[in-house]
């Protein structure tokens, strides 16, 4: 796969095809397996986000520290704000619909890691449900997804313990932000601006669970990080451009994570969980765990 | 090499990837080692996996992969009522390992019928895995593939025959290594296979007179 957003939109132009036909040829090539194949996983995995999304979106579900869930469908029924009945707010839902699943145990996709699982089902399906896009839509913005996925963990790292959320949830917002500007009809150089333009937007975003489960603040995070994303993607397709190139912006994700304290990388030992409240919290859901 | 099917993936049950998927990969590994569910077993957690692993559904998920459960398996929730009526008893511990050990790390002795095996293995992040320790030897098996590990005297023409052996099951090594501490001291054999091999291939390349013990590990990865 490739390792430079560039060169992957450099080769993409120069033979007028989309970022996501480029990353189902090359994977193909890679895994020695044909097109069609590389699909059908991507489309199982879609078949489980899609079915992660509906399944947040009612609301019953609660982690097993009981922190977090119920918060989704409160997007769907609760009072209005000012972005009701938009695209923005049913993202918003979604994102928060699959992390709910997730930190309650249920079946999601790790894309790219379980803790930012919300981001990338949110904004695409959530798209394509406002915009009447099918399946193979999906899938061809999931490859892309991939695309930019392996070039981060190439560059940088897709580990909150290594470079923190901005590594996770920052990602998640990039491959997000890439995949459905092409999916909108933005071309590889547009896409690529997405990509920079949302993850700069999360750089220096630490990893700060309470407790060390994926729950708080993880399933808001999700929901920002798709905030951020569709910033990306309006920006991207109105033609803003971003001028440090998107591999730069990465490299930089990937050297703030190194240098970062290891109390904000999954070890709850700082930000939020080091908080009087967070390690309240996490003190007193820990026991009642124990007890469960 | 980074695969679009890594990034794009796995399928899970939640919570998270290094404790929850990667917990059973390492569970379906410590099973293969005694050929299926066992009766007993020793799950000793260690750094982060004993800090977290109950919020995390560690214990959960190792007892599952125990069972044959796969990360995406939804029956990993209730996987600690399902053992009491496959009759898989089991006890969890928090410990120390080792002060060197990765943050996931678990220790996993086992017992089924007359096989017993002691596996160490940690998480990685990302449900990638990595067993470190078999019956004591030092180890490096992934589970990207199906592996055979084994010790054996240094006897001249033993990777050849053991080669012809799974050649003769229809078998293609990916990848071999090969190690030993000293000239004419016990060969440490780890062979990835490209194809599944059954027990029989375990017990014929067991029944060899130089080979001291060899182990077979499921593929686990996607």
């Amino acid at each position: 796969m490739y390792k430079s957003l560039a060169a992957a939109v450099r080769d993409a132009e120069a033979r007028g095809i989309t970022l996501s036909q480029l990353a189902l040829e090359t994977e193909a090539d890679d895994q020695g397996r044909p097109v069609g194949e590389i699909r059908d996983a991507l489309r199982r995995a879609l078949y489980v986000m899609q079915g992660a999304v509906k399944q947040g979106l009612t609301g019953t579900l609660k982690s097993a520290s009981g922190l977090v869930g119920g918060d989704a469908e409160k997007l769907v029924s609760g009072p209005p704000g000012p972005l009701a009945g938009t695209p923005f707010r049913d993202i918003l839902a979604r994102a928060l619909a699959v992390q709910e699943v997730n930190a309650a145990m249920g079946v999601i996709v790790a894309a790219p890691t379980a803790g930012g699982a919300g981001v990338l089902p949110a904004v695409l399906t959530g798209l394509a449900a406002a915009n009447g896009f099918d399946d193979e839509k999906l899938v061809d913005a999931l490859a892309t997804a991939g695309l930019i996925g392996a070039v981060v963990a190439d560059r940088a790292s897709l580990s909150g313990a290594e470079g923190g959320c901005q590594a996770e949830t920052g990602a998640a917002a990039g491959m997000a932000a890439g995949a459905a500007t092409e999916m909108m009809g933005g071309t590889p150089t547009q896409t690529a601006h997405a990509v920079a333009i949302a993850q700069q937007g999360t750089l220096g975003l630490v990893c700060d669970p309470l407790g060390g489960l994926v729950e708080l603040p993880c399933v808001f995070r999700n929901a920002t990080g798709a905030a951020i994303a569709l910033a990306a993607i309006e920006m991207a397709m109105a033609g803003i451009t971003f001028a440090i190139p998107a591999d730069e912006v990465i490299d930089t994700m990937g050297e703030i994570g190194r240098d970062m304290d290891v109390r904000y990388r999954e070890t709850a030992g700082g930000g939020l969980a080091a908080t009087p409240t967070g390690r309240r919290l996490a003190r007193e859901r820990l026991v009642q765990i124990k007890r469960g | 090499m980074v695969s679009l099917l890594d990034i794009i993936g796995p399928v899970m049950v939640g919570p998270s990837s290094s404790h929850t998927a990667g917990a059973c990969r390492l569970g379906l590994l410590a099973r293969g080692l005694v050929g299926g569910t066992p009766e007993r077993a020793k799950v000793e957690l260690h750094g982060s996996f004993a800090r977290t692993g109950e919020g995390h559904g560690t214990d959960k998920a190792i007892v599952a992969g125990l069972m044959g459960f796969r990360p995406d398996d939804d029956r990993i929730r209730s996987a600690l009522e399902i053992a009491e009526h496959e009759g898989l008893g089991y006890t969890f511990e928090k410990t120390t390992l080792d002060e060197e050990a990765h943050p996931n790390t678990v220790r996993i002795t086992l017992e089924r019928g007359d096989r017993s095996a002691v596996m160490m293995g940690s998480s990685l992040g990302a449900g990638r895995v990595v067993v470190t320790q078999i019956d004591g030897f030092p180890v490096e098996v992934s589970g990207n593939y199906h592996t055979i590990v084994l010790v054996a005297e240094d006897v001249p023409g033993s990777i050849a025959r053991i080669a012809t052996v799974l050649a003769e099951d229809g078998l293609n090594i990916a990848t071999l290594r090969l190690t030993r501490k000293k000239k004419g001291g016990d060969a440490f054999m780890v062979i990835e296979l490209d194809q599944y091999p059954d027990e029989r291939v375990r017990d014929h390349i067991r029944s060899l007179p130089w080979v001291r013990w060899a182990f077979r590990l499921d593929k686990v990865s996607a």
